[in-house]
């Protein structure tokens, strides 16, 4: 618990009326901006590292049980299970394994991220209409070309919705991150959880970390899936 | 491995406190952080679904707020629950009662996002042929829309279940006591108490994982069960306004 209460340190708070009066205060919130900055790119930093991770993971696996049926099941269990574990709890059982600090946190957040892509990837596969498959056939492609031709780009829609949601989920995951000793803005949000303006700065960075990782999933979807437009458009 | 060793110690049995006074540990100790944490869950849970199942199935059956129904779970999906107790904490004040209300906020969306699809997802001329028999709107919702939207409906609720039995572990800093007080009063507890209860919480979720997937199971109308093979489970992740249409 020490140190994480040795990086409480409130600069000024009695000289300043509006800190002192627990208000929202722009001015202290300028004067500290900095401490912010690298809790902040600690976030990034967990969450894309773990959404990485589990998407070659969650993605391989899916790919695989696409064509080996017989695996959904007790993959979808095993990654069911990972996935209901909570997080604090999921950070605390790492610990005696493999210790506190970043290596934890990216395990635990990366259990997470495995069933949501799994079953878009997997779903995505799914949805391919079985004429575009016998098309892609009858043109003479084989197995592998037609997965990688036809069937993982006309997945893309359900695979980058899977995305999407595992970054939004793993943000809001890594602020609980500090249990296991990562960083992130948790840590900050929990070092003074009773002063306004910490709450405000650390909660909304976290949100708007989120909606920015979205929106850049979002317009790569736009961007490499040009052909779902012009089906909505007719 | 002997850390779970003394962990799974702690829960069956007291020992002194590292701080010092008091005893620690044993089932009695965790049954009284356990019901505080349930009692949290449950009201939450209850509350939640008190309102968002009928809204969802309201606005599925007239067709409208979809936009609505469907962007609260990803609205919901990026605020993190330690922000959210945390602005709950600052402006609103601690306690049992506020702590459920930031409960019943992040067990809403899910309930309404799959009640809201579990109602459009019923097949428009099933809809059609109950109206055809002369069934009013209230029958239609009652008697063809829930029954067929229960089990995507039930997954909204696993998925708001479990995750207010995690955020509930939280609580201890919203000056609630559930089972994340040893978690975060670790100097009360000690390690083995910390572990002992991120086992409990582990279990807890687990648990309540399985009992609600069986309710669910045994919701889901023997059609559906038939025809679908599993299709309604997997669609609890998939977002429905970015499902590609079937070429008609």
């Amino acid at each position: 618990m020490s140190p994480l209460l040795a990086q409480v340190e409130i600069r000024d708070r009695s000289q300043d009326t509006c800190v002192s009066d627990n208000g929202l205060c722009p001015g202290w919130i300028a004067d500290n901006f900095d401490r912010y900055v690298d809790p902040f790119f600690q976030h990034v930093l967990l969450t894309v590292v773990a959404v990485a991770i589990g998407f070659v993971i969650a993605s391989t696996l899916a790919v695989i049980a696409y064509r080996r049926r017989w695996l959904i099941n007790p993959v979808t269990q095993v990654t069911g299970v990972l996935y209901t574990i909570p997080s604090v709890a999921a950070f605390f059982l790492l610990l005696p394994i493999t210790g506190r600090g970043f290596l934890t946190a990216t395990v635990a957040l990366v259990s997470y991220v495995l069933l949501i892509i799994f079953r878009n990837v997997l779903t995505g596969l799914d949805n391919v209409p079985e004429e575009t498959k016998d098309a892609g056939r009858g043109m003479g492609l084989t197995d592998r070309q037609l997965l990688w031709r036809v069937e993982l780009p006309l997945a893309l829609p359900e695979i980058m919705a899977g995305l999407r949601i595992a970054v939004t989920t793993t943000v809001g995951l890594a602020t609980l991150a500090f249990f296991a000793g990562a960083g992130g803005l948790g840590e900050q949000i929990f070092a003074d959880i009773n002063f306004k303006s910490n709450v405000v700065v650390a909660g909304g960075l976290a949100v708007l970390l989120a909606a920015v990782l979205d929106a850049v999933i979002l317009l790569t979807q736009r961007a490499i899936t040009p052909w779902t437009r012009a089906v909505a458009a007719r | 491995m002997n850390s779970f060793v003394d962990a799974i110690d702690f829960i069956f049995s007291e020992r002194p406190s590292p701080a010092g006074g008091t005893q620690v540990g044993g089932l009695g100790e965790i049954w009284e952080l356990m019901w505080p944490h349930l009692q949290l869950a449950g009201v939450s849970m209850a509350i939640a679904c008190a309102i968002s199942i009928p809204l969802g199935l309201w606005l599925g059956h007239i067709g409208k707020g979809g936009f609505l129904a469907i962007n609260a779970s990803n609205v919901g999906r990026a605020v993190p629950t330690l922000a959210l107790i945390a602005f709950f904490v600052v402006f609103i004040g601690v306690g049992f009662w506020n702590l459920t209300l930031a409960l019943v906020l992040l067990a809403i969306p899910p309930i309404l996002t799959n009640a809201y699809t579990g109602v459009r997802q019923v097949n428009r001329d099933t809809v059609d042929s109950a109206r055809g028999m002369g069934m009013t709107g209230a029958q239609i919702v009652r008697r063809v829309e829930l029954p067929l939207a229960l089990p995507l409906m039930f997954g909204g609720i696993r998925i708001s279940a479990v995750n207010v039995i995690a955020t509930a572990t939280i609580a201890p800093l919203a000056g609630v006591t559930t089972l994340g007080d040893p978690i975060i009063n670790v100097n009360t507890y000690g390690d083995e108490g910390r572990l002992a209860a991120a086992i409990v919480v582990a279990l807890l979720a687990v648990a309540t994982e399985l009992v609600l997937g069986a309710v669910q199971r045994a919701v889901t109308p023997r059609g559906l069960k038939l025809e679908g093979g599993g299709r309604w489970r997997r669609l609890a992740f998939a977002m429905p306004n970015d499902r590609r249409e079937a070429p008609t």
